[in-house]
């Protein structure tokens, strides 16, 4: 069986996670930033099955099963907030919506 | 027997609690009942005690009861501990017998206040603190009594509250007795740098036994436990709080301004009158103060329009009569005079609450007149308070009482022609100024119409307080008439006898010269204010008159040497150091805010930016490591 190195593993994740980081930095769609959120957890979630697997232990895919449950329900809540920003905003775009700022 | 003794403040405290937590729950004739019927239970316990001491007379001749420890530090251990001698006794049964009277007679008087439980509550605050003050072991516990007797006293100056002026009473007369307090408190501090103890009994002992007669450190002592004698007294030079005292209502008038707290510093010279003992100068300085405060109150009382700063007035004079005679080394006497001044001086102003509050808050003497007949039960007890004042000769206790003070202050080793003289003039004076009262106020034409006759709950103590203003008088009778001395010989237990120059066979030529005086006093009055009124016009509008009714200017005087350069000072000096530094806090905190602030857009992005931007720096920190 091929084994691919740790580090290339990790570097992998590790892509992944900066895709979502930039896609969350550079979208301004609240949806899509909501998907870039899911893929760094994702990302998240295999280095942890990655450690699982170099130690031979089962904690890691314990773990990533925690992560999908953790994100299913904010997907769940998350999707819920945008429904409702969108009711009353009229748009997604998160830098239309700042009304939390500082009034000085 | 003694173990009884802590109730006696106690119940008062209680009652306070009850009343302040759960007034607002309470109706007004539950408040009333425990307001009252709290201090009528504690004038019992000490008349029951009171039985027990003398039964016990005189082989003990104090009670001490030690409840447990206030405070231990180093070698400073004080502890909440009361203890009761004559002197004590004398004072529980005036704070709580008289205070039950004018109890019972707020609650007719107060009964349509809005404050009602308040007043009832700061009432019975003020019986237990001036009770611990009467009570306490030691010199600290006393001065927290003290300090608790001043702030009622603030409360219920200004207890209508919704006028400034009443407010500004009330500072004022906290301001001026805080200055003597605080000459005490300094004072309390030496006798215990000096003794390491705050035992009273125990600092009086060490005193005598250490300090020599005249020594520099006890007059220093002395002086400054006179100062705090002189701000709760009333007395030359701190007097000018009294007379605005009057804002409050009238039973807190009678109370506090006239029976018991304004005695609080005849109570402090008598306790530690060893002391004063040693440091005769200062003892001579109490007489010569008392003797000028006489003088300079009955001119004012003389001037006054306002029934209540007549009465102000007088009690500063009556006051400087107990002063006088502890001067001169006469405490029982003082003390005597104290007890019967707080009858007929409480009567008086619980008379003149009655005749305000029928005329509608009128308090000018000159827009009353013809009462005699309106309301005639007023006018008798009226006229016994005020002869009893005037000390009427044989039938008053004032006679008793004030007369015991002119002998002495003539006969004793320390006393003098000059100090006589000064309150035989003091005696004309109050039986003129008191008789113009009686008859401006309740005789010629009525000029406004009592609009209500008081109920039985304000009249029944008048009544009980004219009795004693009369009987009270005959428990001590001088050498020359009856020879009675069933008082002196009580308090003469903690308090030691009066040291006469011995011309004890001209005693009753002094007796008939002040007798004379008072009747003459009376005399005159009655020629000037009632029969040709025309003879006192001129001195009326005098303007010497007018400067007495503005209480000899030293109003105006502290007004001019304390209260503008201070005011002046605190206007020129609003930005000094402190307050730049103050500010210079506030506008650095506004400082970081906006530029924080800034930070703070409401941009999603900008956050996450600013996270990323964070983790970064953090990593490459640990990484670099």
């Amino acid at each position: 069986m091929l084994t691919i190195p740790i580090g290339i593993q990790i570097l992998f994740a590790g892509i992944i996670f900066f895709l979502g980081l930039i896609g969350l930095l550079v979208r301004r769609n609240m949806i899509f930033m909501l998907m870039s959120i899911e893929i760094m957890f994702n990302a998240a979630g295999l280095v942890f099955i990655i450690a699982g697997t170099h130690w031979k232990q089962p904690d890691g895919q314990v773990m990533f099963i925690f992560i999908l449950s953790v994100t299913a329900v904010e997907v769940a809540i998350a999707l819920a907030m945008i429904l409702q920003v969108y009711h009353h905003f009229k748009t997604l775009d998160s830098d239309a919506i700042n009304n939390l700022k500082d009034q000085n | 027997m003694p173990t009884i003794i802590p109730l006696i403040p106690a119940i008062p405290f209680l009652s306070f609690l009850i009343l302040a937590l759960f007034g607002h729950k309470l109706s007004r004739k539950t408040a009333g009942i425990i307001g009252a019927g709290s201090i009528g239970i504690i004038s019992v316990l000490t008349i029951i005690i009171a039985i027990g001491f003398f039964k016990s007379l005189p082989e003990i001749k104090s009670y001490s009861v030690n409840l447990w420890e206030w405070i231990s530090a180093g070698n400073l251990r004080v502890d909440i501990s009361f203890s009761l001698d004559a002197l004590s006794l004398v004072f529980c049964f005036v704070i709580t017998f008289v205070g039950f009277l004018i109890h019972l007679y707020s609650i007719e008087f107060m009964a349509k206040d809005e404050g009602f439980t308040r007043f009832f509550a700061y009432m019975n605050l003020f019986i237990g603190s001036m009770l611990v003050l009467v009570l306490a072991d030691n010199i600290l516990l006393m001065y927290l009594g003290w300090e608790g007797v001043g702030l009622c006293s603030y409360l219920l100056i200004g207890f209508w509250y919704k006028e400034p002026d009443n407010g500004y009473a009330a500072r004022k007369a906290f301001i001026i007795t805080r200055i003597g307090d605080t000459a005490m408190i300094i004072g309390i501090f030496i006798l215990f740098l000096n003794f390491g103890t705050v035992n009273i009994s125990e600092l009086m002992r060490l005193a005598s036994a250490n300090w020599v007669t005249g020594s520099s450190i006890a007059v220093l002592t002395a002086a400054l436990l006179l100062g705090g004698a002189l701000g709760k007294s009333a007395q030359l030079p701190l007097q000018t709080w009294l007379p605005d005292a009057m804002a409050g209502p009238s039973p807190v008038s009678a109370l506090i301004h006239a029976a018991t707290m304004v005695t609080a510093g005849v109570y402090l010279i008598a306790r530690t009158h060893v002391l004063f003992s040693l440091a005769p100068v200062v003892q001579s300085a109490v007489a010569i103060i008392g003797a000028l405060t006489l003088l300079i109150a009955g001119f004012s009382a003389l001037a006054q329009h306002d029934l209540k700063r007549i009465l102000a007035y007088s009690t500063i004079s009556q006051i400087g009569y107990m002063f006088l005679a502890l001067g001169v080394g006469a405490w029982s006497a003082a003390v005597f005079h104290f007890m019967i001044h707080a009858f007929f001086k409480a009567l008086l102003f619980l008379g003149a609450g009655i005749v305000i509050l029928v005329l509608d808050e009128e308090h000018d003497i000159f827009k009353m007149g013809g009462l005699r007949k309106k309301m005639p039960f007023v006018f008798y007890t009226f006229l016994i308070g005020s002869a009893s004042l005037s000390a009427l000769p044989l039938i008053t206790a004032g006679f008793y009482s004030k007369d015991q003070i002119l002998w002495y202050a003539y006969s004793s080793q320390t006393g003098s022609v000059l100090l006589w003289m000064a309150g035989i003039v003091g005696a004309f004076l109050t039986a003129l100024y008191s008789f113009r009262m009686i008859f401006i106020t309740f005789y010629g034409e009525a000029k406004t119409q009592p609009s209500f006759l008081p109920g039985k709950l304000m009249t029944y103590p008048l009544v009980i307080l004219s009795v004693l203003s009369i009987v009270g008088g005959f428990i001590e009778l001088p050498s020359s008439i009856g020879s009675i001395h069933l008082f002196s010989r009580l308090v003469d237990n903690t308090l030691p006898v009066v040291v006469t120059k011995g011309a004890e066979n001209k005693e009753f030529l002094f007796q008939l010269l002040s007798s004379l005086i008072a009747l003459s006093g009376i005399y005159l009055a009655y020629i000037v204010y009632f029969k040709k009124p025309s003879l006192s016009e001129p001195y009326s509008h005098s303007r010497i008159n007018k400067y007495f009714e503005k209480g000899w200017g030293f109003d105006s005087l502290y007004e001019t040497l304390f209260v503008r350069p201070i005011v002046w000072l605190s206007v020129v000096d609003k930005d000094d150091f402190f307050d730049l530094w103050n500010k210079g806090l506030a506008r650095l905190a506004l400082f970081f805010n906006r530029v924080l602030s800034t930070a703070q857009n409401g941009k999603l992005r900008w956050y996450l930016l600013s996270f990323v931007i964070g983790i970064v720096i953090i990593l490459t920190y640990m990484l670099s490591k």
